[in-house]
Parts: C-alpha cells; structure tokens; sequence
C-alpha cells in the first residue's frame, strides 16, 4: 500500500517534477481546448505546421541569444498569418500553403542551427521536448500565454464555434469570419509554442489532435467535447509523466503514448462509436433480419 | 366618386426584394449578368433554371456573401448591408457537416448569434426564439437530437429553423427539396405555405421545375440572365423553358399546360 502512494507521491519531493507536473497539466488543458478546434475543422496539419515552423524561431532567438520563446512565438505566428493570407488571396489550396511555408520555416531553422559552433542540449530540448528542465519562468511564461488563449476562446466561443460548424452562414449572418479565421490561427500558433518546451517540436501536434479526436468519440456537443478533451489530456499528461519518471524514458514521448493509448480504447469501447458497439448492433441486427426472413418463408 | 378610398396602412415597403441590374460572379467571368426583378413581401417564389446558371450565386450576393459588380439589392426598401438580420439561408444540405458535435437545438440557436453580438452570451429572448423555430418546423420533439441522427427532410427543416431563429423576413433556401423522397418534399411544401401564409417571404432556389410549377405562387426563371418571371403558368412556357434549359428537357404538351421532364441532370 505505502508503494502504491509512494509511487505517486515520492517524486513529488522534487521541485523539478512539482514544475513539469504543472507545466503538463497546463499544456493538457490549452491544447484540448484548442484542439477541440481543430478537430472538428480538420486542421490537424496546420498544428503540426505551425510547431515545426516554430523551429526556425527558436534556432533564431538561440543564435541572437533572445528568449527562445519569443523566438518560436513570433515565427509560429507569422507563419500562421502567411498561411492565411496565402491561401486567402492566393490561388492555392489551404494544404499547398501550409506545405510550403512550414518546410521553409524549417528548413531556415537547420540552416540557423548549422553555423552554430556549440549548440547545446537547450536547442534540442525543443526538438523533443524536455519538460523536466521547465523554469519557473518559463512556466509562467506558459501559464500566462495559455491563459491568454483560453480567455480569447472563450470571450468569441460562439461566433468561433459558428464559424466551425458553418462558416458560409456565419458570415451572412454578420459574424466577422475573416478576422475570427485569423484569430484562431493566432490562437493555434501560440498553443503550439506553449506545448513546445514539454512535449517538443515532433510531438506538439499530438497534444493538439490526440485528446480531442477521443473526445468526439465519447460525446456528442462541442462543450462536451472540450471538457472531455481536457480530462483526456491531463490524465494523460499526469500519468505520462509518472510513467517516464518511474521507467526513466522521455516524458513527451511517455505522455503521447499514454494519450495515444486512451484513443485507441475509446475507439473500441465508446458506447456508440466504438468499433466493438457497432459491430454488436450490426449483429444485432441481422440476428432481427434472420429471424424475419425465417417467419416470412412457407412451412413446409 | 363618392366612396372614399381607405388609407394606406403606413407599410415600410410591399415588396421584400428588390434587385436591380445586378451583376456578379467570381475571378473575372460574370456569373449573373444584368439580373432585374423585385418579390412582393409574403410571397412563396421559385428560383428555377439549370445547374451552373447562377441560382447560388445569386443568393450569395443577396446575402452580401458576394460582392456585386454592379446594380442594387433592397431588402424591404432597404439598402441591404443596413437590413442584414431580415434575410435568413439555408444552405444546400450537402454541403452541411453532419458529423459535427451538436444538438439540432445548439445548431438552431447558431441563427441568434448575428443579432446577440460579440461578447454577449444568449439570453432567455434569445432560447424562447429558439423553442419558437423549432415548434414551427415541428421539430421540438427532436431538440435534443445530435444532427447526425436526422433524416433527410428532418435537416432541412432543422437549417430553416435557424433562418427562422433569426427572425428573418426573407428566407432564402438553396435546393431544399433535392435528394428528398415525396412525403418529406411534400412536408416541405406544406412548411413553406404555413410559413408564406404567416407573413414571410420565401425565395427557393431549385432545379425542380414540376414543383415550382405546382407550388409556387411566383417563379424566376435563370440561366445567368433572368429569362422569365411572373406566374408559374405564364413563365413555364415551351419557348420559355427551351431557352432557359437548351435541349435538356423533355417538354410534352398536355391539355392542363405542358409536362416537364428532365432529361439530363446537367
């Protein structure tokens, strides 16, 4: 018994862990919130676009010696307003723009990061994510941007989840689309930035699909959605950490494959989506089926 | 004379739409080219013509969705960006995502948010509106629904519910009645008559001519221009129809007027 309690609380005695801790639950509820978003767009590509764009800021603000998270804000959000403007007054498909752009940003990071003489473990912590090495001002930091996106979400929620499910009729009936369209990607780039440091670059688009994609298979409103998404992610968050910090393997990494695995059962299990409920009603139903199909035929 | 004539109740304007040598389109090829025609308020209008002749189009420039490149929309005497609330859509049920997380009671009070407002959250007004445009399109019952679980006619009568939500004059339905088996086309019509008879003005966009034929108290009749309004009757003539549809009807005279029949879904 003390072993079970030991196992969550000994780690605790550590500042470093209280720190990652906190930090992974706020990456959990920022993300799931926007994530939310979205999944129910299909944006998915965007997110991970935006993350790996990041790189190119934050190999910048390494080589000029600026704060790292200004960098990667400032070349995840221009990336999302050129995405925007691209595909808007440009002749070319959302996806287009977004691949091209993101490979660019990218590829200015790795050329950043080659005349780099001594580049350190710092930079790569970014790459992968290195959620134990979280300061307490890179937490606050954090909790300050994520707060910020939360609070946008919220104030706009209902033109955002408007413009989500029909953005044609929003705009006829006076929502500000555009400006609304635009602000959502700002809102997804500085979420990608927010989840960087703890999950890393490769990882970040997981924190962003994972936990909302397992919530629309358990329920069927968007608030819902949000709210399930959030207990996905910060069970998945917390219980990662324990993970990597027991097994002693990488936290993001621990963290996606916990998240990963609750979607796979959702996908299974959920009681009306799941794979296993609608292979028992088409069953069902063709149990119903035969038994008509046998009192239809003559009695011989 | 003698008898005096009563007078006029002060109506702000009888005529709910007025459009004007209207021109449109996309990139730089005009879609719509010189439109003219204006609807009496209380009117249930067909907008018939084939695919491509600018039926959604045109409802997309009435809903300010499009620019126009020249001439006048006015909605009940109105400019129409000062009269926005008072023209209601329903979009083309395909183009719809069924799958999306909602009620058809969260989608129906999707059609207050435009008079609500930034940063306001809806009020009781604003959910007594809602229960309003449900019971009208009799779909109380299934408020609680997720709008996947709704049949065909169901999301048709769900996306006019918002238009009504809206309290808009105008409805303007893109193809309602495509796809549909004849009860739910038939509940439609009915819908549109109760809903005409209470003081709105519907203009539905179809390719259905049969329909608005038998239907409609007006039709409008497009293939990029306006190639006839008026009555049903007057507007479905051979000449007429062979213009607008150029050889992809089958036109057959009949004592009643003449039956139509598509040939190809072009």
């Amino acid at each position: 018994m003390g072993d079970v309690i030991g196992w969550f609380t000994d780690p605790l005695e550590f500042e470093f862990m209280r720190r990652a801790l906190l930090a992974v639950a706020l990456v959990g509820v920022v993300s799931a919130v926007v994530g939310a978003f979205i999944v129910v767009r299909g944006m998915a590509f965007i997110g991970d676009a935006l993350a790996h764009a990041s790189f190119a800021g934050v190999a910048a603000a390494f080589a000029l010696g600026v704060s790292i998270y200004l960098g990667a804000i400032v070349a995840a959000v221009a990336t999302a307003v050129g995405i925007a403007f691209i595909s808007q007054r440009g002749r070319l498909r959302f996806d287009t723009a977004i691949g091209v752009l993101f490979v660019g940003a990218f590829a200015l990071g790795i050329v950043i990061v080659s005349r780099q003489e001594n580049y350190t473990v710092d930079l790569f912590s970014f790459v992968f994510g290195n959620v134990l090495g979280v300061s307490w001002n890179d937490l606050w930091l954090m909790a300050g941007l994520g707060g910020a996106v939360v609070a946008l979400i919220t104030l706009f929620y209902k033109e955002l989840v408007f413009i989500a499910y029909d953005s044609t009729v929003a705009a006829a009936s006076g929502v500000p689309t555009r400006a609304l369209e635009y602000g959502l990607l700002v809102l997804v780039a500085i979420s990608t930035v927010v989840a960087l440091q703890a999950v890393g670059i490769v990882l970040v688009i997981a924190m962003l699909v994972t936990p909302a994609a397992t919530a629309t298979l358990l329920v069927r409103r968007f608030h819902h959605v949000i709210f399930a998404g959030v207990g996905v992610a910060l069970t998945s968050s917390v219980a990662g950490l324990y993970v990597s910090y027991h097994a002693e393997v990488a936290s993001g990494g621990a963290i996606v494959l916990v998240a990963t695995s609750i979607f796979i059962a959702a996908l299974l299990l959920a009681p009306r989506r799941g794979m296993v409920a609608r292979w028992r009603a088409d069953r069902a139903r063709s149990d119903r089926l035969a038994a008509l199909v046998e009192n239809l035929e003559p009695r011989t | 004379m003698a008898t005096e004539t009563p007078a006029r109740a002060p109506v702000e304007s009888t005529v709910a739409l007025a459009v004007r040598d209207l021109w449109a389109g996309y990139d730089d090829a005009p879609v719509l080219e010189s439109v003219t025609f204006e609807i009496p308020a209380g009117s249930l209008v067909g907008l018939a013509g084939p695919n491509g002749s600018g039926k959604s189009t045109l409802l997309k420039t009435i809903l300010g969705l499009l620019k126009p490149w020249r001439g006048s929309i006015e909605l009940f005497g109105l400019p129409v960006d000062g009269a926005r609330q008072r023209a209601g859509y329903a979009p083309q049920a395909e183009l719809v995502d069924w799958d999306f997380p909602a009620t058809v009671r969260d989608v129906v009070m999707m059609g207050r948010f435009g008079r609500i407002g930034l940063l306001r959250r809806p009020g009781r007004a604003d959910r007594a509106a809602v229960e309003r445009a449900l019971e009208e399109v009799d779909l109380a019952d299934l408020a609680a629904r997720q709008i996947g679980e709704l049949s065909g006619g169901q999301q048709r009568r769900m996306l006019i519910a918002r238009a009504l939500a809206q309290e808009a004059d105008l409805l303007l339905l893109d193809e309602p009645m495509g796809g549909l088996d004849a009860v739910s086309q038939h509940q439609l019509l009915t819908l549109f008559e109760h809903l005409r008879n209470a003081g709105k003005t519907l203009l539905v966009a179809t390719h259905d001519l049969s329909c608005v034929a038998a239907c409609f108290d007006l039709a409008l009749l497009l293939n990029r221009r306006l190639i006839a309004s008026g009555p049903p009757a007057e507007v479905f003539t051979p000449d007429v129809l062979s213009s607008a549809f150029a050889g992809h009807l089958l036109l057959i005279p009949t004592e009643g007027g003449v039956y139509v029949e598509h040939h190809a879904h072009g």
